[in-house]
C-alpha cells in the first residue's frame, strides 16, 4: 500500500512532464522484481509494473473510451432519457391543468346555481312580501271605512238621541208644570199664575240638572 | 490457479494482457480497455433501450434508466445548487463509468480496471482538472481567492495558505487512492480465501470440511463487494460534485 501512494505524489509534484521520467524509473527498479517473478512468486502489483506498456496504454484508450462515452451520454443518450422524462413531466402538467380547469368550472356551475336559487328566493320572498303588504293596506282600508260608517252611524244615534232627549225633556216642562198647577189648585183652590209655576218648574229641573 | 503446496497468489489477476488479438496487442489494446468498452456499451444500452418506449407508467429497463438519470441529476442540483445541471452529463458519465467497472469485476474472469492506480489517478486528474478549469472559467483569477477563507486572520496567512494548497492537490489523491485500495483489497480478500478453499479442499476429508469457513466467509464477501462497488462509485461522485460546488461558489 505504500508504494501506490509514493507514485501519485511524485506526478503530483513533478507534473505531466516529469511523470515518464519518474514511471521509467519506478519500471526500472520493476524490471529486476518483474523478471525474477515473471513466472510465480512475489511479483509486487502488476499495478505498478511500469515496465509494462499496458499500464500506460490503457491509460491513453482510458482517455479515447472515456471521451467516446461522455460525448455519446451528453448528446444522445441522456437527452433521449431526459425526452422521456420530461414528456412525463409535460403530460402530468396538462392533466393537471385540465383537471383545475374542469373544477373551475365545476365551481362556476355550483355558483351559478347557488346566485340562481338564491334569486329565486329573493324573488318569491318579494312577491310575498307585496302580496302581505297588499293584503294589510286592503284590511286597513276596509276596517277605515268600516270605523268611518260606525263612526257616521254613532254620531247619528247620539244626534237622534239627544234630539229624543230634548223632545222628551221639553214634554217633561208640559207635563211637570201641568202636574204642578193641578197640584197647587187642589191644594190652594185656585189656580197658581202660569208664569210662577213655570218659573218654579225650571228652577227645579235646573237644579236637578245641575 | 493457485495449486496445491504453492504460495497464495493474489495479485496475479491485476496483470494486465493484450485483448482483441493481434489487433489488441499491436495497439496495446488491454483487457481492461475491453471492459472499459464494455461498461460503456451497458451504460449505454440501459439509457438508449430504457428510453425507447417512452411509457407513462415505466417498465423495468426504462424505470432503471430514469432512477439512474433522476438520482444523478439530484445530486448534482443538491450539492451543487442550479448550475449542477451543466455538469450532469459529467458526472453521469463518471459515477457510471466507476461502478459498470466495479460491478463487472465481480463476475468471473472479468477484469477490474478500477483495480489499477493508473487508471483511477487518470479519472481523478480528469476530475481535478475539470472542477480547476471550471474554477477559473468562472472566477477567472479571484479563484486564488479559495485559498484564504474569508475572515480569517491575515497574520494566519502563511499558515493556512499552505494548508489549502495542499489539501487542494491532495484531492486528486485521496480520490484515486480510495477507489484503488478498496478495489484492490476486496479482490485480493477474495482471491486469497479463494485460494484457501481450493488448498484446503485438496487436503483430504478434514480439509473439506475445513474448508467451509472460508467458502462461507467468500459468499459475505461477495455481498460486501457489491456494497463497496456501489459505495465507491457514489463516493467517487458525490466527491466530484462536491469539489464542483466549491469552483462554483468558491467556499
Amino acid at each position: 500500500m505504500l508504494r501506490p501512494m509514493t507514485f501519485p505524489l511524485g506526478k503530483l509534484a513533478l507534473g505531466g512532464a516529469a511523470t515518464a521520467a519518474l514511471l521509467a524509473g519506478m519500471g526500472a527498479a520493476h524490471t529486476a522484481l518483474a523478471a525474477a517473478a515473471a513466472g510465480e512468486k512475489k511479483g509486487g502489483m502488476p499495478q505498478l509494473d511500469f515496465a509494462n506498456p499496458l499500464t500506460i496504454s490503457q491509460v491513453v484508450w482510458l482517455a479515447i473510451i472515456f471521451f467516446v462515452l461522455y460525448l455519446l451520454l451528453s448528446r444522445w443518450a441522456l437527452p433521449q432519457v431526459g425526452a422521456v422524462l420530461e414528456m412525463r413531466a409535460n403530460r402530468i402538467q396538462a392533466d393537471l391543468q385540465a383537471a383545475h380547469a374542469a373544477k373551475a368550472s365545476a365551481d362556476a356551475a355550483v355558483a351559478e346555481l347557488t346566485a340562481a336559487t338564491r334569486e329565486a328566493q329573493a324573488t318569491a320572498q318579494a312577491e310575498i312580501n307585496t302580496a302581505v303588504t297588499a293584503a294589510t293596506q286592503a284590511a286597513a282600508a276596509q276596517a277605515a271605512s268600516l270605523n268611518a260608517r260606525l263612526e257616521k252611524q254613532l254620531a247619528e244615534a247620539e244626534q237622534r238621541i239627544a234630539a229624543a232627549r230634548a223632545s222628551a225633556m221639553g214634554a217633561l216642562r208640559n207635563v211637570a208644570t201641568d202636574t204642578a198647577s193641578a197640584v197647587v189648585t187642589r191644594l190652594v183652590g185656585a189656580a197658581p199664575a202660569s208664569a210662577s209655576v213655570e218659573q218654579a218648574v225650571d228652577a227645579a229641573l235646573a237644579a236637578r240638572r245641575g | 490457479m493457485a495449486a496445491q503446496g504453492q504460495a497464495i497468489d493474489a495479485l496475479s489477476q491485476f496483470t494486465l494482457t493484450p485483448a482483441l488479438g493481434v489487433v489488441g496487442s499491436s495497439v496495446n489494446f488491454t483487457q481492461a480497455n475491453l471492459f472499459m468498452v464494455i461498461a460503456g456499451l451497458l451504460t449505454i444500452g440501459m439509457l438508449v433501450l430504457g428510453a425507447k418506449p417512452r411509457a407513462i407508467v415505466p417498465g423495468r429497463l426504462q424505470a432503471l434508466a430514469e432512477l439512474a438519470y433522476e438520482n444523478i441529476l439530484k445530486m448534482c442540483t443538491d450539492q451543487i445548487g442550479p448550475e449542477g445541471r451543466s455538469y450532469f452529463p459529467f458526472v453521469f458519465t463518471l459515477f457510471f463509468f466507476v461502478l459498470m467497472g466495479n460491478l463487472l469485476g465481480m463476475l468471473p474472469w472479468a477484469f477490474t480496471y478500477t483495480s489499477h492506480i493508473a487508471v483511477t489517478m487518470a479519472l481523478a486528474l480528469l476530475v481535478i482538472t475539470v472542477v480547476t478549469v471550471v474554477a477559473l472559467r468562472i472566477h477567472g483569477l479571484h479563484f486564488f481567492s479559495y485559498f484564504f477563507p474569508p475572515g480569517a486572520p491575515k497574520a494566519l496567512a502563511p499558515l493556512i495558505i499552505p494548508v489549502e494548497v495542499i489539501s487542494y492537490l491532495s484531492r486528486p489523491l485521496s480520490l484515486s487512492v480510495r477507489l484503488f485500495a478498496n478495489m484492490v483489497a476486496g479482490h485480493v480478500m477474495l482471491k486469497v480465501f479463494a485460494t484457501f478453499v481450493v488448498m484446503m479442499a485438496g487436503a483430504g476429508t478434514i480439509g473439506v470440511i475445513g474448508a467451509a469457513a472460508p467458502l462461507a466467509l467468500n459468499v459475505i464477501l461477495i455481498g460486501f463487494e457489491f456494497l463497496v462497488a456501489f459505495l465507491q462509485a457514489y463516493v467517487f461522485a458525490i466527491l466530484t460534485c462536491i469539489y464542483l460546488h466549491d469552483s462554483v461558489h468558491l467556499h
